[in-house]
């Protein structure tokens, strides 16, 4: 099976039409850049607080946010988070809320305590079970002795029913309940659960309605930090490409390539801002793992064009250009499309904390393809072609370095 | 077949071997050198063991601190001006010391000289104070200002932070945390720490524990306890004797006023200070209740038999971070130990004991960045991440079968091996596997297979120019090798730059990744070519290979 028979596309000569679709995209990204003030940050680099919780039910917001306004966090953003089905809510406080004298998590633990008095309230005496940890749950249990192990001693005693609550425990964090059991009953399925287990439950503990799953606290300093440092990061990725493409082939090369995936990353940010999602650390981690997929990219098209330059002895540069790239197409879009299949699967089932990352994996797969044809190669053309002028007798695209340049 | 093929299979196969032991045995004890699994049970708990999971898979706490080493050099700065005025009053030099801090800098300000001594100022510091400059104030003849070199500040800022660093190492070591993390962060005049905590998932108590400067004095007390500070004062005729201090507590006896501040005029100077505990532990008092006892070194012993022996009947302030905790009377001379009452709970008095053990911080600690996964959402992360592997993996392998047939068995093959070899690799080296991690491993399948498609590209291309079969995928191999080295080359370059400059899971990502391409520069080049030619040597001359 083949999907591309020798193709024999006039890339070139169609390169207004792709610069034409390349600048489209980058207005439209730096437009919605301009128009938001700005890229969306994230709590890495905005700093601020962010509670993750889960709702045993479908959370009332109104609700939440009345709550929250009485201990005088009204200026909380609260969102819903993930599948409809998952009942999660983020709350967020800016950085800003906080005074800078208060310790870094009161905002933290206002919320905590917001939602401790709304929604985990139980009877006197008890313990909330959805929130405990496997030490409280074993300490209730060794106390209750339901399993009438007393006879045992006392070390059998307390590492048995230790292995109990810590069963009890990660049943109820693993999905599907993921920390927040809505009855007893449903811990029938662990394994070393009697009725009297449950019944010493049920005595000890009650069943709150909501779970913390995640928080992030991030100061100021820190996030301006790293807002320095992904800027650095970036730029410190593409001169190194740039080195090490000048070193395997030549300077205009290099310049290519750099210019290509800078175009990428920039229609990458664009596309991010025109779909308002937040720009936090692990996308910029993606993003240069684009810069890396990108070269990939145009390295191979360069060492094809370089293999026909060094073969050919009478061509036109811009046909040598075309026929590098028509030679490159199966393989470049193959790799693509099977990176791309990868991606995909971990963008539609990685979940929601990897979907910035998985995003920019996607849109830069696409992208990094689509710029070593349609941008790194007609900048060699222009290059070339410019440089062909000035040169009486020369053919284009020739590494004149001496006899042995011609390998670059 | 050959001998060369049949030597290739071999090492290939061995490395399989080594790879799966590497994953699949873990010992259950420390009897068991080798723990070879003989349920399914304890096989995926022996997977489980062996794969070390990052904070965002495992549920944790990631902390970011920021020692204070300022701390360090106001204390050194107040030190040197008791001394400078102590030699100043040795040496009948009539000058006045202050401290001053301007612009993050602490230094001393003498007024006050006279002419004919400043030469004596000046060797007196040279000689008295080797880590400081004197040099002029500007605007006043008479005056001089005292400053720390700055290499001897340097010095002092560095040691502040390694023996905060080590503190908090011990506090939380004490604390039972299972593999930690504790190291430097951010640049050298960051003076920030991280702390990885995995499987804490409320912090509160940590943190306090971390924070806490844990400063123990005993001192003698000299008057009170007084209703407040104005009292106090008002009732030495508003100037406090010489060497005396005035520090608030809380009044514990029983009875009226029970929890209200008192304040307590103390003796200055310490007679037992935490350098001179050897141990500290909770016990129950008399009464039943929550304290700790301590015991003292040898030195700390004598001194401390000095000071009770010769107070008989007064009180002895046992002083936390410059709060009065409580001041029991002596009864009769006291040696090695003492005992700290207060309103403690269990918890508490078993924290305090844990601080006192693991010595005083020598500069307080602010908290920059706090993050907490709880386990739910661990455990949530890591069947997404499977999940999108196998769904990953799988179209990836039926895309290769029905593009390529024959050789997309191969190319399946590799990608196989490519995977063993890197959840081996992270198996051997301990590596953390995270969230990005695991996304590392699906961007290695989708670019590893692409190093098969170079090569069957090139072979495809190669045969349509007509070459023999067995030229052709020599041909493709050797052309596409070049480029598959660049392409890795220039994948693992970025991967390492995010190692540099990343945190926890991006470098998880960063690892993932380039183990996943060395791993994949092996089984693309080598182990497809053993396959190749293993199905070379099976085939007919002539016949054509499925690809």
């Amino acid at each position: 099976m083949e999907f591309f028979h020798q193709p024999k596309i006039d890339w070139m000569g169609k390169k207004w039409y792709l610069i034409g679709l390349s600048l489209i995209l980058l207005v439209a990204g730096l437009v919605s850049i301009a128009v938001r003030r700005g890229l969306v940050y994230g709590i890495d680099f905005r700093g601020g607080t962010l509670v993750y919780v889960k709702f045993s039910k479908q959370p009332d917001l109104d609700a939440i946010r009345g709550e929250l306004k009485r201990v005088n966090l009204g200026g909380a953003t609260i969102q819903r988070y993930g599948a409809a089905l998952d009942n999660e809510v983020i709350i967020g406080l800016d950085v800003g809320t906080t005074a800078s004298t208060d310790a870094l998590d009161a905002g933290k633990r206002a919320i905590v305590g917001a939602l401790a008095g709304q929604y985990g309230v139980g009877p006197a005496g008890k313990v909330d079970f959805n929130n405990a940890s496997p030490q409280t749950v074993a300490e209730h249990l060794v106390v209750a002795d339901p399993l009438r192990l007393a006879y045992k001693g006392s070390d059998e005693v307390l590492s048995g029913y230790r292995q109990l609550a810590e069963a009890l425990v990660n049943f109820r964090n693993s999905p599907p309940h993921s920390g927040l059991i809505a009855d007893f009953q449903e811990l029938r399925g662990v394994a070393g659960v009697t009725p009297a287990v449950l019944d010493t439950l049920g005595k000890d503990f009650y069943l709150s309605q909501y779970a913390v799953r995640n928080t992030e606290i991030v100061g100021p300093k820190v996030g301006t930090d790293l807002r320095r440092q992904a800027i650095y990061v970036t730029l410190a990725g593409l001169a190194a490409m740039l080195v090490y493409i000048w070193f395997r082939f030549e300077l205009i090369y290099g310049v290519a390539a750099v210019i290509a995936t800078f175009h990428d990353v920039l229609i990458t940010l664009g596309i991010f801002s025109l779909l308002n999602k937040e720009i936090s650390l692990t996308v910029i981690a993606a993003l240069l793992s684009l810069v890396g997929y990108s070269m990939n990219d145009t390295i191979v098209v360069f060492d094809r064009i370089r293999e026909n330059v060094r073969l050919t002895k009478r061509e036109n540069f811009l046909d040598l250009v075309n026929r590098s790239v028509n030679q490159t197409l199966s393989r470049t879009i193959l790799t693509s499309g099977l990176t791309f299949l990868a991606v995909l699967s971990l963008y539609l089932f990685g979940g929601e904390v990897i979907n910035g990352f998985a995003l920019t994996l996607v849109i830069g797969v696409i992208i990094g393809t689509y710029s070593s044809i349609a941008v790194a190669s007609p900048i060699l053309v222009f290059f070339y072609q410019r440089a062909g002028q000035n040169r009486v007798g020369m053919k284009p695209g020739v590494i004149e370095r001496g006899a042995a340049g011609a390998r670059g | 077949m050959g001998i060369k093929i049949r030597n290739r299979v071999i090492i290939i196969a061995a490395l399989i071997v080594l790879c799966l032991l590497g994953i699949i045995c873990y010992p259950a004890s420390e009897q068991e050198t080798v723990g070879f699994p003989k349920t399914f049970q304890r096989l995926k708990e022996n997977v489980r063991n062996r794969i070390r999971l990052g904070l965002d898979l495992k549920g944790g706490t990631h902390l970011v601190l920021q020692v204070q080493v300022e701390d360090a050099i106001n204390v050194t700065v107040d030190l040197a001006q008791e001394r400078l005025r102590d030699e100043l009053r040795a040496k009948a030099i009539p000058a006045n010391v202050e401290k001053k801090t301007e612009d993050h800098k602490t230094y001393l300000v003498i007024t006050g000289i006279p002419q004919d001594k400043t030469n004596e100022l000046q060797t007196l510091v040279t000689e008295q104070f080797p880590d400081w400059d004197l040099t002029r104030r500007a605007g006043d003849p008479s005056a001089r200002e005292l400053s720390l070199k700055a290499s001897a500040a340097a010095a002092i800022r560095t040691q502040a932070l390694e023996q905060s660093k080590s503190t908090i190492r011990n506090r939380i070591d004490q604390l039972g945390v299972t593999e930690p993390t504790i190291a430097e962060y951010g640049g050298q005049t960051d003076y920030e720490v991280v702390v990885q905590l995995p499987g804490v998932d409320d912090p509160s108590r940590v943190k306090d524990i971390i924070q806490s400067t844990a400063m123990l004095t005993l001192k003698i007390v000299q008057d009170g306890p007084y209703t407040s500070r104005e009292a106090a004062l008002a009732a030495h005729g508003g100037i406090l004797p010489p060497d005396s201090e005035l520090l608030p507590g809380r009044r514990e006896t029983g009875g009226e006023g029970q929890g209200a501040e008192a304040w307590y005029l103390v003796n200055r100077i310490a007679a037992v200070t935490g350098r001179d505990l050897r141990d500290a532990q909770p016990r129950p008092d008399e009464n039943g209740r929550p304290s700790v006892s301590f015991n003292l070194t040898r030195d700390g012993a004598v001194r401390f038999g000095r000071v009770t022996g010769q107070n008989v009947g007064k009180q002895l302030a046992i002083i936390l971070d410059n709060r009065v905790v409580s001041a029991p009377v002596i009864q009769s001379q006291i040696t090695d130990s003492g005992r700290i009452t207060g309103s403690f709970t269990a918890q508490q008095a078993a924290d305090l004991a844990l601080v006192l053990r693991s010595g005083a911080l020598p500069a307080s600690i602010k908290y920059l960045e706090e993050r907490t996964v709880g386990p739910s959402l661990g455990a949530d992360s890591i069947r997404h991440g499977v999940v999108a592997s196998i769904v990953g993996l799988l179209a990836v392998m039926g895309f290769m079968l029905v593009y390529y047939r024959g050789a997309g068995v191969n190319a399946n093959l590799a990608l196989v091996l490519n995977l063993i070899m890197l959840v081996a690799a992270l198996a051997y080296f301990g590596a953390v596997l995270t969230l990005p991690g695991i996304a590392g491993v699906i961007l290695t399948v989708g670019m590893g297979v692409d190093s098969n498609v170079l090569i069957f590209e090139r072979i495809r291309e190669e045969l349509r120019m007509g070459k023999t079969v067995g030229a052709a995928v020599a041909g493709g191999f050797e052309h596409a090798f070049v480029t598959i080295i660049d392409t890795h080359v220039t994948t693992i370059v970025s991967a390492l730059i995010l190692f540099t400059f990343g945190t926890g899971p991006i470098r998880g990502f960063a690892v993932t990744l380039t183990i996943g391409l060395l791993a994949n520069l092996f089984t693309s080049v080598f182990v497809s070519r053993v396959i190749f030619d293993y199905m070379l040597t099976k085939r007919e001359k002539g016949e054509a290979i499925s690809i």
